[in-house]
């Protein structure tokens, strides 16, 4: 009998981190670019936000997700384009998360 | 009526080495499908062409192939909806036979594995009476159970394309299928087919299987919840040991 397969373990922040980039990104684009709601997203009440540790690990959570699922996603996207260099796929956008998931650490704990 | 130019993709194992197409010059009704116009070459110009087909009325799957490269029932690809020449191949993915006929072979053991029948919870004797479901209850699986098995999502899978391990759209949709019957209770003798690499998770979602059924089955959705499914109980397995079915 063939074992079930590990999959869940980085699929579940996988499919996580597409929930929020098809429906909590753009809204918050929307909100931050002032297009919803203008004067509502202030530089202050932005800072006040990421100023206490529940609001790091928001955005935390809100900016990692995605950026992992993207990364994952663009690999998938270039297997099914026919570029089976998958070692190289694998290394390039995993790398770019890791360069990002650094940088927001540092700037958020810079806040 | 409409002269067509149809070319058919010929190959014999016996005498060829490989593949080619030879063109037939076919007048249409403008009502015909695609199988139409290969049966008028079958009964009045080449009776050697090799094809499957029964029912004529998208019920049967036997007469799926390639339609200028996408792949369709031919007895649901009217010719009307195909301006200039029509280019028919067997389906993609699949070893030919012969002309435009596909071996089946490793479709069918991924069905047989599959398990595609009910596997009661517990035995009932008739006395018992039968088995109900509220429409509720049917609706959780209803469109997955309309698949014909024509294996237009095999040839349409770019992922079954590239690793014909992977079980596929069909297998997996029907075998989501009968996991969600209320009335079943076989999905742990499915898992070992559904859960491994092979089976949901080498999905990558592009979405093919569900633009090709030509029964409206949604393949993808299928595997989709299933990877869902099959997380939820992959974790269950391990902080409820004592809920493994």
């Amino acid at each position: 009998m063939a074992a079930p397969s590990h999959k869940p373990l980085v699929w579940l922040p996988f499919a996580a981190g597409g929930m929020l980039a098809a429906f909590v990104l753009p809204v918050l684009i929307l909100l931050t670019t002032g297009f919803l709601f203008p004067g509502a997203v202030t530089y202050d009440r932005a800072h006040a936000f990421a100023d206490n540790w529940l609001g790091k690990a928001v955005l935390l959570v809100l900016i990692l997700l995605p950026m992992w699922h993207a990364a994952h996603r663009l690999r998938i996207t270039a297997h099914d384009f026919g570029i089976h260099n998958d070692t190289a796929v694998r290394w390039a956008c995993y790398m770019l998360a890791g360069i990002g998931t650094i940088l927001t650490v540092v700037f958020l704990l810079a806040i | 009526m409409r002269q067509i130019e149809l070319e058919i993709l010929r190959y014999d194992p016996e005498t060829d080495s490989e593949p080619h197409f030879e063109t037939y010059q076919v007048p249409c009704d403008e009502n015909w499908v695609v199988l139409d116009a290969i049966n008028h070459v079958k009964d009045h110009i080449d009776r050697s062409v090799t094809y499957r087909w029964s029912c004529h009325m998208a019920v049967c799957g036997s007469c799926g192939m390639m339609v200028n490269g996408e792949p369709m029932l031919s007895c649901k690809a009217f010719i009307r909806d195909y301006p200039g020449k029509i280019r028919v191949e067997p389906l993609a993915n699949f070893p030919i036979e012969k002309d435009l006929v596909v071996v089946m072979d490793d479709f069918m053991e991924k069905l047989k594995a599959s398990k595609p029948y009910i596997i009661p919870k517990e035995p009932k004797s008739v006395d018992e009476g039968a088995y109900t479901q509220t429409p509720l209850q049917l609706e959780a699986f209803r469109q997955y159970a309309m698949c014909i098995n024509c294996m237009l999502c095999y040839a349409a899978c770019p992922q079954y394309a590239l690793n014909d391990e992977f079980v596929g759209p069909a297998a997996l949709a029907l075998t989501y299928r009968y996991n969600m019957d209320s009335r079943d209770g076989g999905k742990a003798q499915r898992a070992a087919m559904f859960a491994k690499s092979e089976g949901v998770w080498e999905c990558s979602f592009v979405g093919a299987c569900s633009e090709a059924c030509p029964k409206h089955v949604d393949p993808a959705q299928a595997i989709q919840l299933g990877k869902m499914d099959s997380a939820i109980d992959y974790f269950k397995s391990f902080l409820m040991p004592w809920s493994r079915s």
